[in-house]
Protein backbone atom coordinates (compact mmCIF):
# COMPACT_ATOMS: atom_id res chain seq x y z
CA UNK A 1 0.00 0.00 0.00
CA UNK A 2 2.98 2.29 0.27
CA UNK A 3 3.05 2.48 -3.68
CA UNK A 4 -0.56 4.78 -3.20
CA UNK A 5 0.06 8.51 -2.70
CA UNK A 6 -1.32 9.33 0.82
CA UNK A 7 -3.97 12.56 0.41
CA UNK A 8 -2.81 14.88 3.22
CA UNK A 9 -5.92 17.22 4.38
CA UNK A 10 -4.45 21.20 3.81
CA UNK A 11 -6.07 22.57 6.95
CA UNK A 12 -5.09 19.68 9.91
CA UNK A 13 -2.21 17.98 8.15
CA UNK A 14 -3.52 15.08 8.32
CA UNK A 15 -3.46 12.08 5.81
CA UNK A 16 -7.51 10.99 4.42
CA UNK A 17 -8.89 7.53 4.70
CA UNK A 18 -9.46 8.32 0.58
CA UNK A 19 -12.82 8.07 2.00
CA UNK A 20 -15.41 11.14 0.27
CA UNK A 21 -18.65 11.92 0.37
CA UNK A 22 -19.89 14.75 -0.98
CA UNK A 23 -17.14 16.45 -0.60
CA UNK A 24 -16.62 15.75 2.40
CA UNK A 25 -13.33 13.56 3.16
CA UNK A 26 -12.29 11.07 6.40
CA UNK A 27 -9.59 12.25 8.41
CA UNK A 28 -7.20 9.11 9.54
CA UNK A 29 -6.34 10.50 12.74
CA UNK A 30 -4.68 7.37 15.09
CA UNK A 31 -6.22 6.42 18.22
CA UNK A 32 -6.27 8.46 21.09
CA UNK A 33 -2.78 7.69 23.21
CA UNK A 34 -4.67 7.43 26.46
CA UNK A 35 -7.07 5.31 25.05
CA UNK A 36 -4.48 3.21 23.25
CA UNK A 37 -2.50 2.60 26.33
CA UNK A 38 -5.66 1.12 28.49
CA UNK A 39 -6.05 -1.12 25.89
CA UNK A 40 -2.94 -2.42 26.47
CA UNK A 41 -2.43 -2.06 30.01
CA UNK A 42 -6.08 -4.05 30.13
CA UNK A 43 -4.17 -6.93 27.97
CA UNK A 44 -1.21 -7.05 30.41
CA UNK A 45 -3.46 -7.26 33.13
CA UNK A 46 -5.10 -10.12 31.70
CA UNK A 47 -2.40 -12.10 31.53
CA UNK A 48 -2.01 -11.86 35.31
CA UNK A 49 -5.46 -12.60 35.65
CA UNK A 50 -4.49 -15.93 34.02
CA UNK A 51 -2.06 -16.78 36.58
CA UNK A 52 -3.91 -15.82 39.68
CA UNK A 53 -6.93 -16.99 38.52
CA UNK A 54 -8.99 -20.21 37.64
CA UNK A 55 -8.96 -19.70 33.78
CA UNK A 56 -7.81 -21.66 30.84
CA UNK A 57 -9.28 -24.85 30.21
CA UNK A 58 -6.83 -28.12 30.00
CA UNK A 59 -7.16 -32.03 28.70
CA UNK A 60 -8.69 -33.13 31.66
CA UNK A 61 -8.98 -30.20 34.06
CA UNK A 62 -8.51 -26.49 34.28
CA UNK A 63 -6.08 -24.08 35.15
CA UNK A 64 -7.13 -23.13 38.96
CA UNK A 65 -4.73 -20.21 39.58
CA UNK A 66 -2.15 -19.43 42.18
CA UNK A 67 -4.81 -18.14 44.51
CA UNK A 68 -7.41 -21.04 43.79
CA UNK A 69 -9.88 -18.93 44.27
CA UNK A 70 -13.63 -20.40 43.88
CA UNK A 71 -16.84 -18.50 44.52
CA UNK A 72 -18.41 -21.40 46.04
CA UNK A 73 -16.02 -21.91 48.71
CA UNK A 74 -16.22 -18.12 49.05
CA UNK A 75 -20.16 -18.13 49.30
CA UNK A 76 -19.87 -21.64 51.97
CA UNK A 77 -17.59 -19.97 54.34
CA UNK A 78 -19.64 -16.58 54.36
CA UNK A 79 -22.22 -18.57 55.63
CA UNK A 80 -20.11 -20.58 57.90
CA UNK A 81 -19.03 -17.34 59.57
CA UNK A 82 -22.71 -16.11 59.75
CA UNK A 83 -23.89 -19.44 61.28
CA UNK A 84 -21.17 -19.67 63.59
CA UNK A 85 -21.53 -15.70 64.81
CA UNK A 86 -25.16 -17.03 65.54
CA UNK A 87 -24.37 -20.22 66.77
CA UNK A 88 -23.46 -18.19 70.27
CA UNK A 89 -26.40 -16.88 70.97
CA UNK A 90 -28.08 -19.17 69.31
CA UNK A 91 -27.28 -21.88 71.40
CA UNK A 92 -28.20 -20.02 74.62
CA UNK A 93 -31.36 -19.79 73.13
CA UNK A 94 -31.97 -23.51 72.95
CA UNK A 95 -31.36 -24.36 76.37
CA UNK A 96 -33.15 -21.44 77.68
CA UNK A 97 -36.96 -21.24 78.11
CA UNK A 98 -39.46 -19.78 77.72
CA UNK A 99 -39.20 -17.18 80.61
CA UNK A 100 -35.33 -17.38 80.60
CA UNK A 101 -36.12 -15.75 77.02
CA UNK A 102 -38.72 -13.75 78.00
CA UNK A 103 -36.29 -11.84 81.09
CA UNK A 104 -33.19 -12.04 78.61
CA UNK A 105 -33.11 -9.00 76.59
CA UNK A 106 -30.14 -10.72 74.41
CA UNK A 107 -32.29 -13.67 73.66
CA UNK A 108 -35.55 -12.31 73.19
CA UNK A 109 -34.36 -10.00 70.81
CA UNK A 110 -32.10 -12.32 68.74
CA UNK A 111 -35.10 -15.00 68.70
CA UNK A 112 -37.55 -12.11 67.26
CA UNK A 113 -35.23 -10.84 64.44
CA UNK A 114 -34.47 -13.92 63.66
CA UNK A 115 -38.44 -15.64 63.95
CA UNK A 116 -39.90 -12.61 62.04
CA UNK A 117 -37.17 -12.91 59.28
CA UNK A 118 -37.61 -16.75 58.72
CA UNK A 119 -41.45 -16.22 59.40
CA UNK A 120 -41.98 -13.82 56.48
CA UNK A 121 -39.82 -16.33 53.73
CA UNK A 122 -41.51 -19.74 55.11
CA UNK A 123 -44.78 -19.58 57.24
CA UNK A 124 -46.37 -16.21 55.90
CA UNK A 125 -47.33 -18.36 52.13
CA UNK A 126 -49.47 -19.81 54.31
CA UNK A 127 -50.30 -18.58 57.37
CA UNK A 128 -50.16 -15.10 56.38
CA UNK A 129 -47.86 -12.33 56.45
CA UNK A 130 -50.08 -11.28 59.46
CA UNK A 131 -50.08 -14.74 60.63
CA UNK A 132 -53.95 -14.49 61.08
CA UNK A 133 -54.72 -17.29 58.34
CA UNK A 134 -56.48 -17.75 55.74
CA UNK A 135 -59.64 -21.00 55.01
CA UNK A 136 -57.76 -24.14 55.57
CA UNK A 137 -54.62 -23.07 57.07
CA UNK A 138 -54.65 -21.68 61.03
CA UNK A 139 -55.32 -18.41 62.37
CA UNK A 140 -51.94 -18.00 64.66
CA UNK A 141 -52.90 -14.73 65.97
CA UNK A 142 -55.60 -16.52 68.36
CA UNK A 143 -56.08 -18.55 71.16
CA UNK A 144 -57.48 -21.39 69.02
CA UNK A 145 -54.35 -24.18 68.97
CA UNK A 146 -55.33 -27.15 66.78
CA UNK A 147 -51.92 -29.02 68.39
CA UNK A 148 -51.38 -27.22 71.61
CA UNK A 149 -50.08 -23.76 71.93
CA UNK A 150 -47.23 -23.50 74.74
CA UNK A 151 -43.61 -22.90 73.01
CA UNK A 152 -42.56 -27.03 72.64
CA UNK A 153 -45.90 -27.52 70.92
CA UNK A 154 -45.36 -25.24 68.81
CA UNK A 155 -41.53 -25.55 68.29
CA UNK A 156 -42.36 -29.31 67.91
CA UNK A 157 -45.50 -28.43 65.37
CA UNK A 158 -42.69 -26.38 63.50
CA UNK A 159 -39.94 -29.04 63.43
CA UNK A 160 -42.14 -32.14 61.96
CA UNK A 161 -45.26 -30.68 60.62
CA UNK A 162 -48.78 -32.16 60.21
CA UNK A 163 -49.30 -35.17 58.38
CA UNK A 164 -46.03 -34.64 56.43
CA UNK A 165 -43.57 -36.89 55.37
CA UNK A 166 -41.00 -36.87 58.19
CA UNK A 167 -41.80 -39.84 60.51
CA UNK A 168 -41.99 -37.70 63.72
CA UNK A 169 -45.01 -35.77 61.93
CA UNK A 170 -47.98 -34.72 63.66
CA UNK A 171 -51.18 -36.52 62.97
CA UNK A 172 -54.70 -36.88 63.41
CA UNK A 173 -57.42 -37.60 60.31
CA UNK A 174 -61.25 -37.03 61.57
CA UNK A 175 -62.92 -40.26 59.57
CA UNK A 176 -65.29 -39.42 56.73
CA UNK A 177 -68.74 -39.93 58.07
CA UNK A 178 -70.84 -39.21 55.06
CA UNK A 179 -68.67 -40.83 52.36
CA UNK A 180 -67.47 -43.83 54.12
CA UNK A 181 -71.07 -43.63 55.10
CA UNK A 182 -70.77 -43.85 59.22
CA UNK A 183 -73.75 -41.64 59.44
CA UNK A 184 -76.89 -40.81 56.98
CA UNK A 185 -77.80 -37.50 55.52
CA UNK A 186 -80.31 -36.62 58.37
CA UNK A 187 -77.98 -37.10 60.86
CA UNK A 188 -74.81 -34.97 59.46
CA UNK A 189 -77.45 -32.33 58.94
CA UNK A 190 -78.94 -33.15 62.72
CA UNK A 191 -75.30 -32.71 64.34
CA UNK A 192 -74.35 -29.84 61.98
CA UNK A 193 -76.96 -27.82 63.54
CA UNK A 194 -76.16 -29.43 67.11
CA UNK A 195 -72.50 -27.99 66.56
CA UNK A 196 -73.65 -24.63 65.24
CA UNK A 197 -76.35 -23.66 67.53
CA UNK A 198 -74.12 -25.12 70.50
CA UNK A 199 -71.05 -24.81 69.82
CA UNK A 200 -69.91 -22.58 67.24
CA UNK A 201 -71.84 -19.73 68.26
CA UNK A 202 -73.42 -19.78 64.31
CA UNK A 203 -77.07 -19.74 63.23
CA UNK A 204 -78.80 -23.25 62.60
CA UNK A 205 -81.37 -24.20 60.24
CA UNK A 206 -84.68 -23.64 60.91
CA UNK A 207 -86.36 -27.26 62.13
CA UNK A 208 -83.42 -28.72 62.26
CA UNK A 209 -83.29 -31.81 64.57
CA UNK A 210 -81.37 -30.84 67.60
CA UNK A 211 -81.85 -33.40 69.53
CA UNK A 212 -80.43 -36.08 67.45
CA UNK A 213 -78.25 -33.70 66.58
CA UNK A 214 -77.15 -33.74 70.35
CA UNK A 215 -77.56 -37.78 70.16
CA UNK A 216 -75.49 -38.18 66.90
CA UNK A 217 -72.74 -35.76 68.55
CA UNK A 218 -72.36 -37.41 71.71
CA UNK A 219 -71.74 -41.28 70.24
CA UNK A 220 -69.69 -39.94 67.14
CA UNK A 221 -67.63 -36.87 68.04
CA UNK A 222 -67.50 -36.73 71.81
CA UNK A 223 -64.52 -39.04 71.80
CA UNK A 224 -62.30 -36.56 70.03
CA UNK A 225 -63.92 -33.41 70.56
CA UNK A 226 -64.54 -33.87 74.06
CA UNK A 227 -68.09 -33.98 75.39
CA UNK A 228 -68.48 -30.02 75.71
CA UNK A 229 -66.69 -29.64 72.37
CA UNK A 230 -62.97 -28.43 74.11
CA UNK A 231 -61.11 -30.39 71.62
CA UNK A 232 -57.90 -32.25 72.19
CA UNK A 233 -54.64 -31.43 71.24
CA UNK A 234 -52.92 -34.83 71.82
CA UNK A 235 -55.18 -36.10 68.94
CA UNK A 236 -55.18 -32.48 66.72
CA UNK A 237 -58.91 -32.65 67.72
CA UNK A 238 -59.83 -29.06 67.11
CA UNK A 239 -62.11 -27.19 69.75
CA UNK A 240 -65.30 -26.64 68.60
CA UNK A 241 -66.26 -23.84 70.89
CA UNK A 242 -64.37 -21.11 69.23
CA UNK A 243 -66.13 -19.51 66.17
CA UNK A 244 -63.21 -19.77 64.40
CA UNK A 245 -63.00 -22.24 62.45
CA UNK A 246 -60.40 -23.74 60.39
CA UNK A 247 -63.08 -24.33 57.01
CA UNK A 248 -65.63 -21.93 58.62
CA UNK A 249 -68.01 -22.23 61.12
CA UNK A 250 -71.24 -22.41 59.21
CA UNK A 251 -73.85 -25.38 59.04
CA UNK A 252 -73.27 -25.51 55.61
CA UNK A 253 -69.67 -25.67 56.24
CA UNK A 254 -69.66 -28.46 58.99
CA UNK A 255 -71.74 -30.41 56.98
CA UNK A 256 -69.20 -30.47 54.17
CA UNK A 257 -66.05 -30.98 57.03
CA UNK A 258 -68.42 -34.33 58.67
CA UNK A 259 -69.19 -35.68 55.47
CA UNK A 260 -65.58 -35.72 53.57
CA UNK A 261 -63.13 -33.90 56.08
CA UNK A 262 -59.99 -31.82 54.49
CA UNK A 263 -56.68 -32.42 55.83
CA UNK A 264 -54.62 -29.82 55.63
CA UNK A 265 -50.81 -30.73 55.63
CA UNK A 266 -48.10 -28.81 56.81
CA UNK A 267 -44.23 -29.56 56.17
CA UNK A 268 -41.28 -30.29 58.28
CA UNK A 269 -38.93 -27.27 58.84
CA UNK A 270 -36.60 -28.87 61.11
CA UNK A 271 -34.07 -29.84 58.27
CA UNK A 272 -34.48 -27.11 55.77
CA UNK A 273 -34.22 -24.69 58.83
CA UNK A 274 -31.97 -26.07 61.67
CA UNK A 275 -33.42 -26.42 65.35
CA UNK A 276 -32.11 -22.45 66.00
CA UNK A 277 -33.80 -20.99 63.76
CA UNK A 278 -37.46 -23.30 64.64
CA UNK A 279 -36.92 -22.49 68.80
CA UNK A 280 -36.89 -18.46 67.00
CA UNK A 281 -39.75 -18.95 65.02
CA UNK A 282 -41.53 -21.00 68.56
CA UNK A 283 -41.10 -17.61 70.20
CA UNK A 284 -41.93 -14.99 67.62
CA UNK A 285 -45.21 -17.26 66.88
CA UNK A 286 -45.57 -17.90 70.58
CA UNK A 287 -45.59 -14.06 70.79
CA UNK A 288 -47.85 -13.14 68.30
CA UNK A 289 -50.51 -13.10 70.69
CA UNK A 290 -51.91 -16.60 71.75
CA UNK A 291 -49.39 -18.48 73.18
CA UNK A 292 -49.97 -20.41 76.19
CA UNK B 1 4.89 0.10 7.39
CA UNK B 2 4.70 -1.94 10.74
CA UNK B 3 2.36 -4.32 11.44
CA UNK B 4 0.16 -2.03 13.59
CA UNK B 5 -0.34 -0.06 10.08
CA UNK B 6 -1.93 -3.63 8.46
CA UNK B 7 -5.52 -2.81 10.17
CA UNK B 8 -6.25 -1.04 7.25
CA UNK B 9 -7.29 -4.08 5.18
CA UNK B 10 -9.94 -4.86 7.58
CA UNK B 11 -11.08 -1.23 7.40
CA UNK B 12 -11.22 -1.18 3.58
CA UNK B 13 -13.08 -4.59 2.82
CA UNK B 14 -15.76 -5.37 4.29
CA UNK B 15 -16.11 -8.73 3.70
CA UNK B 16 -12.50 -9.28 5.25
CA UNK B 17 -13.59 -7.72 8.47
CA UNK B 18 -17.36 -9.98 8.72
CA UNK B 19 -14.53 -12.86 8.52
CA UNK B 20 -12.17 -11.34 11.13
CA UNK B 21 -15.20 -10.62 13.03
CA UNK B 22 -16.73 -14.77 13.15
CA UNK B 23 -12.63 -16.12 13.64
CA UNK B 24 -12.40 -13.62 16.97
CA UNK B 25 -16.16 -14.71 18.38
CA UNK B 26 -15.35 -18.44 17.07
CA UNK B 27 -12.51 -18.47 19.12
CA UNK B 28 -13.99 -16.85 22.90
CA UNK B 29 -17.07 -19.30 21.94
CA UNK B 30 -14.47 -22.54 21.45
CA UNK B 31 -12.62 -21.77 24.19
CA UNK B 32 -15.44 -20.91 26.92
CA UNK B 33 -18.11 -23.73 25.51
CA UNK B 34 -15.74 -26.55 24.16
CA UNK B 35 -14.50 -27.67 27.34
CA UNK B 36 -17.39 -27.97 29.12
CA UNK B 37 -18.52 -30.96 26.87
CA UNK B 38 -15.38 -32.86 27.84
CA UNK B 39 -14.29 -31.40 31.10
CA UNK B 40 -15.47 -34.35 33.52
CA UNK B 41 -15.66 -31.45 36.66
CA UNK B 42 -18.01 -29.96 34.58
CA UNK B 43 -21.51 -32.12 35.84
CA UNK B 44 -20.74 -33.15 39.78
CA UNK B 45 -20.42 -36.63 41.19
CA UNK B 46 -23.77 -36.88 43.17
CA UNK B 47 -25.92 -39.66 44.75
CA UNK B 48 -29.82 -39.29 43.34
CA UNK B 49 -30.45 -37.22 40.25
CA UNK B 50 -32.60 -39.51 38.16
CA UNK B 51 -34.38 -38.68 35.56
CA UNK B 52 -37.60 -36.88 35.35
CA UNK B 53 -40.82 -39.33 36.11
CA UNK B 54 -43.33 -38.44 33.18
CA UNK B 55 -45.79 -36.71 35.55
CA UNK B 56 -43.05 -34.92 36.60
CA UNK B 57 -42.04 -34.46 32.71
CA UNK B 58 -45.37 -33.06 32.04
CA UNK B 59 -45.63 -30.96 34.68
CA UNK B 60 -42.21 -29.61 33.62
CA UNK B 61 -43.67 -28.87 30.26
CA UNK B 62 -46.85 -27.09 31.69
CA UNK B 63 -44.41 -25.11 33.73
CA UNK B 64 -42.41 -23.96 30.34
CA UNK B 65 -45.60 -23.62 28.47
CA UNK B 66 -46.80 -21.21 30.65
CA UNK B 67 -43.70 -19.16 30.91
CA UNK B 68 -43.38 -19.76 34.79
CA UNK B 69 -39.63 -19.14 33.71
CA UNK B 70 -40.35 -15.22 33.20
CA UNK B 71 -40.91 -14.77 37.01
CA UNK B 72 -39.05 -17.96 38.52
CA UNK B 73 -35.37 -19.04 38.38
CA UNK B 74 -34.30 -22.23 39.04
CA UNK B 75 -30.67 -21.59 40.35
CA UNK B 76 -29.51 -20.62 43.77
CA UNK B 77 -26.24 -18.73 42.91
CA UNK B 78 -23.40 -19.16 45.35
CA UNK B 79 -24.27 -16.05 47.25
CA UNK B 80 -24.32 -16.26 51.33
CA UNK B 81 -27.68 -13.90 51.12
CA UNK B 82 -28.74 -16.99 48.73
CA UNK B 83 -27.96 -20.04 50.76
CA UNK B 84 -29.51 -18.50 53.84
CA UNK B 85 -33.04 -18.40 52.46
CA UNK B 86 -32.98 -20.84 49.50
CA UNK B 87 -30.74 -23.02 50.92
CA UNK B 88 -27.80 -25.32 49.06
CA UNK B 89 -26.67 -23.38 45.74
CA UNK B 90 -27.73 -25.24 42.62
CA UNK B 91 -25.37 -28.12 41.26
CA UNK B 92 -24.72 -28.41 37.50
CA UNK B 93 -25.85 -32.01 38.12
CA UNK B 94 -29.06 -30.61 39.54
CA UNK B 95 -30.21 -29.57 35.95
CA UNK B 96 -28.52 -31.71 33.66
CA UNK B 97 -31.69 -33.46 32.51
CA UNK B 98 -33.10 -30.13 31.81
CA UNK B 99 -33.96 -29.47 28.39
CA UNK B 100 -34.36 -26.53 28.50
CA UNK B 101 -32.47 -25.60 31.60
CA UNK B 102 -34.38 -23.41 33.94
CA UNK B 103 -31.79 -20.97 34.85
CA UNK B 104 -31.32 -17.34 35.42
CA UNK B 105 -31.27 -14.36 37.95
CA UNK B 106 -33.79 -12.32 37.00
CA UNK B 107 -36.50 -12.89 39.42
CA UNK B 108 -40.27 -11.41 39.91
CA UNK B 109 -41.10 -14.04 41.79
CA UNK B 110 -38.87 -16.37 44.39
CA UNK B 111 -36.30 -18.64 42.95
CA UNK B 112 -38.26 -22.63 42.55
CA UNK B 113 -34.81 -24.63 42.62
CA UNK B 114 -35.51 -25.77 46.25
CA UNK B 115 -39.28 -25.40 46.44
CA UNK B 116 -40.01 -28.83 46.66
CA UNK B 117 -41.57 -29.99 50.03
CA UNK B 118 -41.87 -25.96 51.35
CA UNK B 119 -45.10 -25.94 51.06
CA UNK B 120 -47.95 -28.28 51.19
CA UNK B 121 -49.45 -29.59 47.87
CA UNK B 122 -53.13 -27.92 48.96
CA UNK B 123 -51.28 -24.55 49.34
CA UNK B 124 -49.95 -24.88 45.83
CA UNK B 125 -53.25 -25.78 44.46
CA UNK B 126 -54.82 -23.07 45.75
CA UNK B 127 -51.57 -20.93 45.29
CA UNK B 128 -51.78 -21.48 41.45
CA UNK B 129 -55.58 -20.98 41.07
CA UNK B 130 -55.69 -17.62 43.15
CA UNK B 131 -51.93 -16.37 44.12
CA UNK B 132 -53.86 -14.02 45.88
CA UNK B 133 -56.18 -16.06 48.23
CA UNK B 134 -52.77 -17.08 50.36
CA UNK B 135 -50.96 -14.34 49.30
CA UNK B 136 -52.46 -10.62 49.68
CA UNK B 137 -49.75 -9.06 47.53
CA UNK B 138 -48.62 -11.29 44.98
CA UNK B 139 -49.08 -10.05 41.50
CA UNK B 140 -48.66 -13.57 40.32
CA UNK B 141 -51.22 -14.11 37.68
CA UNK B 142 -54.01 -17.32 38.75
CA UNK B 143 -53.78 -20.99 36.85
CA UNK B 144 -57.49 -21.77 37.50
CA UNK B 145 -58.16 -23.70 34.45
CA UNK B 146 -55.04 -26.16 35.20
CA UNK B 147 -57.38 -27.77 37.75
CA UNK B 148 -60.10 -28.14 34.93
CA UNK B 149 -57.89 -29.22 32.26
CA UNK B 150 -57.69 -32.75 31.68
CA UNK B 151 -54.25 -34.12 31.11
CA UNK B 152 -52.99 -35.34 28.00
CA UNK B 153 -51.38 -38.37 28.55
CA UNK B 154 -51.15 -39.80 24.88
CA UNK B 155 -47.91 -38.37 24.02
CA UNK B 156 -45.89 -38.97 26.95
CA UNK B 157 -44.00 -41.93 25.81
CA UNK B 158 -42.69 -39.36 22.87
CA UNK B 159 -42.05 -37.08 25.69
CA UNK B 160 -39.59 -39.53 26.93
CA UNK B 161 -38.06 -41.11 23.97
CA UNK B 162 -37.13 -37.41 22.82
CA UNK B 163 -35.62 -36.75 25.96
CA UNK B 164 -33.73 -39.98 25.96
CA UNK B 165 -32.83 -39.44 22.25
CA UNK B 166 -30.81 -36.03 23.78
CA UNK B 167 -28.98 -38.32 25.99
CA UNK B 168 -31.49 -38.21 29.35
CA UNK B 169 -30.78 -42.44 30.48
CA UNK B 170 -34.37 -43.63 30.44
CA UNK B 171 -34.57 -47.23 30.55
CA UNK B 172 -36.22 -49.30 27.82
CA UNK B 173 -38.96 -49.91 30.67
CA UNK B 174 -39.68 -46.31 31.79
CA UNK B 175 -40.41 -45.33 28.06
CA UNK B 176 -42.22 -48.76 27.56
CA UNK B 177 -44.44 -47.64 30.87
CA UNK B 178 -44.69 -44.33 30.73
CA UNK B 179 -48.40 -43.72 30.77
CA UNK B 180 -48.55 -46.40 33.20
CA UNK B 181 -46.10 -44.53 35.20
CA UNK B 182 -47.52 -41.39 34.84
CA UNK B 183 -51.26 -42.35 35.99
CA UNK B 184 -49.62 -45.01 39.00
CA UNK B 185 -48.28 -41.46 40.30
CA UNK B 186 -51.44 -39.29 40.08
CA UNK B 187 -53.50 -42.08 41.00
CA UNK B 188 -51.49 -44.87 43.55
CA UNK B 189 -55.15 -46.57 43.95
CA UNK B 190 -55.74 -47.09 40.21
CA UNK B 191 -52.62 -47.50 38.41
CA UNK B 192 -49.54 -50.12 39.22
CA UNK B 193 -47.53 -48.32 42.06
CA UNK B 194 -45.26 -51.03 42.51
CA UNK B 195 -44.15 -51.00 39.08
CA UNK B 196 -43.84 -46.92 39.10
CA UNK B 197 -41.95 -47.10 42.64
CA UNK B 198 -39.37 -49.71 41.05
CA UNK B 199 -38.67 -47.76 38.18
CA UNK B 200 -38.51 -44.27 39.87
CA UNK B 201 -37.14 -45.19 43.73
CA UNK B 202 -38.24 -42.70 46.17
CA UNK B 203 -41.00 -40.58 43.92
CA UNK B 204 -43.89 -38.98 45.59
CA UNK B 205 -47.31 -40.94 44.12
CA UNK B 206 -50.48 -39.02 45.21
CA UNK B 207 -53.24 -37.25 44.14
CA UNK B 208 -51.23 -33.88 44.07
CA UNK B 209 -54.32 -31.72 43.55
CA UNK B 210 -56.51 -33.43 45.78
CA UNK B 211 -59.07 -35.08 43.49
CA UNK B 212 -58.49 -38.37 42.35
CA UNK B 213 -61.50 -38.36 40.25
CA UNK B 214 -59.25 -37.48 37.15
CA UNK B 215 -55.50 -36.52 36.19
CA UNK B 216 -55.33 -33.30 35.52
CA UNK B 217 -52.69 -30.59 34.21
CA UNK B 218 -52.54 -29.33 38.38
CA UNK B 219 -51.25 -32.44 39.48
CA UNK B 220 -48.94 -32.73 36.79
CA UNK B 221 -47.65 -29.15 37.87
CA UNK B 222 -47.41 -29.94 41.62
CA UNK B 223 -45.92 -33.11 41.26
CA UNK B 224 -42.96 -31.36 39.31
CA UNK B 225 -42.78 -28.65 41.99
CA UNK B 226 -42.51 -30.71 44.85
CA UNK B 227 -39.73 -32.56 43.47
CA UNK B 228 -38.01 -29.29 42.70
CA UNK B 229 -34.54 -29.59 44.52
CA UNK B 230 -34.82 -32.55 46.42
CA UNK B 231 -33.56 -35.23 44.33
CA UNK B 232 -29.67 -34.78 45.13
CA UNK B 233 -28.41 -36.61 48.27
CA UNK B 234 -26.53 -33.89 50.27
CA UNK B 235 -25.90 -35.74 53.14
CA UNK B 236 -23.69 -38.11 50.42
CA UNK B 237 -22.62 -35.17 48.53
CA UNK B 238 -18.69 -34.37 48.61
CA UNK B 239 -18.66 -30.28 49.01
CA UNK B 240 -15.12 -29.90 48.53
CA UNK B 241 -14.86 -32.22 45.69
CA UNK B 242 -16.40 -29.82 43.58
CA UNK B 243 -15.46 -25.99 44.70
CA UNK B 244 -14.97 -23.69 42.01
Amino acid sequence: MGELKKEVDELSGVETTGHEWDGLKELNNPLPKWWLYIFYASIVWSIGYWIVMPSWPLVSSYTAGVIGYSQREVATREFDTAMAERAETGSKLLEASLDEIRSTPELLEFAMASGSAAFADNCAPCHGTGATGFVGYPNLQDDVWIWGGTMDDIAQTISYGVRSEHEDTRFGEMMAFGRDEILNKEEIAAVANYVAANLAGSTPEEGADLALGETVYVDNCAACHGDEGLGSPELGAPNLTSPNYLYGNSVEAIEAQVYSPRHGVMPPWIDRLGETTVKSLAVYVHSLGGGQ
Amino acid sequence: MSAWKKHEIFEKNSLILTIGIVVMVSIGGLVEIVPLYYLKSTIEKTEGMRPYTPLELAGRNIYVREGCYTCHSQQIRPLRDELERYGMYSLAAESMYDRPFQWGSKRTGPDLARVGGKYSDEWQRDHLINPRSVSPTSIMPGYPFLAENKLNTRDIQDHLELNAMYGVPYTEDQIKYARADLIAQADPERGDIDGFEERYPGALARSFDGDPSQITEMDALIAYLQMLGTLVDFELYDNNANLR
